[in-house]
């Protein structure tokens, strides 16, 4: 079977297209505001316009005849984007005769996870700009037992970078910062039970670095500890379900101090630690194509009429058959 | 001879009359922020296990504190795991109020956790509590309970109920169940059968 997946939630524009045993093709086009934040319109709008292009280089490297399938990114994320994703979709699912499949973008970024690195069954630490989750599968579901209680760490992250005049995405900038820092200061460490908070230290951060402190250190500092409440609750969650693999997805992973600790975290306890390539990590049009895929497979397609975006779509919400 | 525990967290030393509870290293994290968090937990879990204490649940006493380590009292007594029964599940309720009342979310509410000694239900572990008094923490905690009993025990339907009957001792206890219904409904506890894809 072959599926094309297209992935539209938030700044990325991609289309990939897979089968059983390998990933076929991906071609992507991605938004950067040229100031601060993404704004979803904008997002959308820049979708729109590159849509077509990206399809042609994808019709380039695959007939459209071999396609067996047409999955979308039904949500979470930014309405207008998926809605742009969802269009488009329905316009090539209905134009081969395909049929049409809604992929939940959590559930999409574990699945390429595990095909791609051979886990079993992780307890997976997703971090992206609006998502932060620790997601185990128990019976026929996955669960998230821990997330954020405001923003994602990567909109953190976004956001203390954007005060130090760092463009966005602000993760490399973050990083490469950090890796010059050597001194220490204390930030709000906040996890309750098995969720943590990032909007104080993102305060904390750019208060210290208004008065004057070393931004190296306060990126660093800002870094140890953000990540640190990650991997505590990763651990815990791991202790918990009695698990002994851990896998690192979305586009924070790409964060190589972030990758050191929970590879840390693993060794000390006896666990394996797991982490795609990097341009799997964070959004891309495979990991649709590959969980559409799945779910094809295993008859479950739907309807033009019931395939409208979700914004709110959660991990939990899908039964796993597979 | 001393029987040594190996938790998430920490390592538990069982002695003859004393247990230790030493927060490890955790070699992930950066010394610096390491001994400050190992500091900082040890202190609070032992400030909470006394107030705890001081509103009137069963603990441990605490003989000493020092740097990562907490020496406290051994409750020689019977797992509650293997000797739950609606009676004990009432005891734990009231003192799960009790905590509530006091502003103290346990964090980690399991029949792992408690221990049954001369009929009174001890609560040995505190090591996820912190204090917070908005109703959502408080639903989750009973909601943490709930998950445990289901998952552990035949019976906990009854259980469940006998914990409740103690637990409407607290003020709140119509706010918090409302609130442990809704957190039940949400997406992120769904268990039955209302998924997208069928």
């Amino acid at each position: 079977m072959i599926s094309l997946g297209i992935e539209s939630t938030a700044w990325n524009f991609s289309i990939g297209v897979v089968s059983e045993d390998e990933i076929i093709a991906l071609e992507g086009n991605a938004y950067s505001p040229k100031e601060g934040g993404i704004h979803p319109r904008e997002a959308a709008q820049h979708h729109s316009e590159i849509a077509g292009d990206v399809l042609k280089r994808v019709f380039e490297k695959v007939s459209s005849s071999e396609i067996d399938v047409v999955s979308f990114s039904q949500g979470p994320g930014m309405g207008p984007c998926l809605r742009i994703g969802a269009t488009v979709a329905r316009a090539i699912a209905l134009k081969l005769g395909k049929p049409l499949v809604g992929v939940n973008h959590c559930l999409a970024h574990v699945e390429i996870g595990k095909w791609l690195t051979n886990a079993k069954d992780p307890v997976t630490l997703y971090v992206s700009g609006g998502n932060s989750q620790i997601i185990a599968r128990r019976g026929d579901r996955y669960r998230v037992f821990g997330e954020t209680l405001d923003i994602g760490i990567g909109n953190a992250i976004d956001k203390f970078a954007r005060h130090i005049g760092l463009p966005h995405p602000g993760g490399p900038g973050i990083e490469r910062l950090a890796q010059k820092g050597k001194r220490y200061v204390e930030m709000p460490y906040v996890v309750k039970g098995m969720d943590f908070s990032f909007s104080g230290i993102v305060t904390h951060a750019m208060r210290l670095c208004d008065e004057g402190y070393r931004t190296e250190d306060i990126a660093f500092s800002f870094q140890e500890t953000a990540f640190a409440m990650l991997v505590e609750v990763t651990e815990r969650a791991m202790a918990y379900l009695e698990r002994d693999e851990c896998l690192l997805v979305g586009g924070v992973g790409a964060n190589k101090r972030l990758k050191e600790m929970l590879e840390t975290m693993c060794k000390e306890r006896d666990a394996e630690f797991y982490a795609p390539p990097a341009e799997y990590m964070g959004d891309n049009g495979a990991m649709i194509a590959y969980t559409g895929l799945l779910m094809a497979e295993h008859g479950i397609t739907m309807e033009t009429q019931d395939s409208q975006v979700r914004p709110d779509f959660r991990i939990e919400e899908v039964r796993i058959s597979w | 001879m001393v029987k040594v525990i190996l938790g998430g967290e920490a390592e538990v030393r069982i002695h003859k009359d004393t247990v230790e509870k030493i927060r490890i290293r955790k070699r992930y994290r950066i010394s610096e922020l390491d001994e400050v968090l190992r500091k900082k937990r040890t202190v609070t879990e032992a400030k909470i296990i006394s107030s705890a204490r001081r509103s009137g649940v069963p603990t441990p006493v605490i003989l000493d504190v020092e740097n990562f380590t907490i020496t406290m009292e051994r409750i020689d007594g019977q797992p509650v795991r293997d000797a739950i029964n609606p009676d004990v599940a009432e005891e734990i309720g009231k003192s799960v109020a009790k905590l509530h009342s006091a502003g103290i979310v346990h964090g980690d509410l399991t029949p792992m956790n408690m221990i049954l000694k001369d009929g009174r239900v001890y609560f040995i572990d505190f090591g996820l509590a912190y204090h917070d008094d908005r109703i959502e923490a408080k639903g989750v905690d009973i909601h943490v309970f709930y998950e445990a009993l289901k998952a552990d025990f035949d019976n906990w339907a009854e259980l469940w109920q006998g914990f409740l009957e103690g637990y409407s001792e607290y003020e709140k206890y119509g706010q918090v169940l409302e609130r442990f219904r809704e957190i039940e409904m949400r997406g992120r506890y769904i268990d039955k059968s209302d998924a997208n894809f069928e």
